[in-house]
């Protein structure tokens, strides 16, 4: 008897935005030293991937955890229209008070990914360039958790 | 522990529709992949297994092994077919990348001898994948 394996759900989207990576609680030394070139003031961007997973029962009516019918639309609502083509430090509310970095972002993008109200999100991830990704499964998942419980 | 992963492609026809929905729910709910004369993708299969490196032959599981296995359980039998129609494992369900994906797993697992199915992460496009992984939550892990 084979027990059912977990099954998530993950899809991929992208923007392309620039930011510039400055804290205002260092110094300008301590923020070149910091962050290196990506403290340019006339900023930088990147072509941003956004990887979505989400976990939920399968809807034995669809086979789906969640329809892309109703998935793509709120992550372009929410994410890419509000991202896409902008300049992350002044046009995106949410960082006008903090740096930016791509771990940031994660998080900005789990905040706001985490209201879609049709199944539970697992992790967002963010490929930031081929070379550098970041992911984020929410404050709960700082153990050993593969496939826990949100509390 | 160490985790191995092998990658097969194969190409199928499919399309999502639901005989209890009217016509019009299944076209709402399904939008474009309710086209009944089906459409098709190449799927990307990765298979992860999980174990420790046997001391004699330093192998998990022998990867040739592998390859055997999901050639057998998944390529012949999901090839180049029509998924609706021509894969028993999926009658009665709509194939899915979450059902087909669940399918391959509960396929493989009674397989694997050596090491333990750890991951099926099956790629219906670059942009969409769905992941089975040990229901930690859920499985026989004798916690009482």
């Amino acid at each position: 008897m084979t027990a059912s394996p977990k099954i998530s759900l993950t899809r991929r989207y992208r923007f392309a935005a620039s930011h510039r990576l400055h804290s205002p609680k260092l110094s300008a030394e301590e923020n070149a030293r910091t962050y290196g070139k990506c403290n340019n003031p006339l900023g930088h961007g990147h072509n941003y991937i956004v990887e979505v997973t989400l976990t939920g029962p399968v809807d034995p009516a669809t086979g789906m955890i969640a329809n892309l019918g109703d998935l793509d639309p709120f992550v372009e609502r929410e994410v890419v229209e509000a991202f896409d083509y902008k300049y992350l430090n002044e046009e995106v509310a949410e960082f006008q008070a903090i740096v930016p970095t791509t771990e940031n972002v994660c998080r900005e993008i789990y905040r706001r990914i985490g209201k879609f109200p049709l199944a539970r999100l697992e992790r967002i991830r963010i490929e930031e360039t081929s070379k550098n990704s970041f992911d984020y499964s929410g404050e709960h998942a700082t153990g050993n958790t593969r496939g826990a419980t949100r509390s | 522990m160490i985790r191995i992963t092998r990658k097969v492609e194969f190409s199928a026809a499919h399309f999502y529709h639901n005989p209890d929905l009217s016509a019009d729910e299944n076209r709402r709910v399904f939008g474009k992949c309710n086209n009944p004369h089906g459409h098709g993708h190449n799927y990307v299969l990765e298979v992860t297994i999980a174990g420790e490196p046997d001391p004699t032959t330093g192998m998990v599981l022998d990867l040739k092994e592998l390859k055997e296995i999901l050639q057998r359980e998944v390529v012949d039998r999901m090839d180049h077919r029509h998924l609706n129609y021509e894969v028993p494992e999926l009658a009665g369900q709509i194939p899915t990348c979450e059902n087909i994906a669940t399918v391959i797993w509960k396929l493989l697992e009674p397989t694997i001898r050596k090491g333990k199915l750890d991951r099926v992460r099956l790629y219906e496009s670059p942009d969409l994948f769905a992941d089975c992984t040990a229901d930690s939550a859920n499985g026989a892990g004798g916690r009482s």
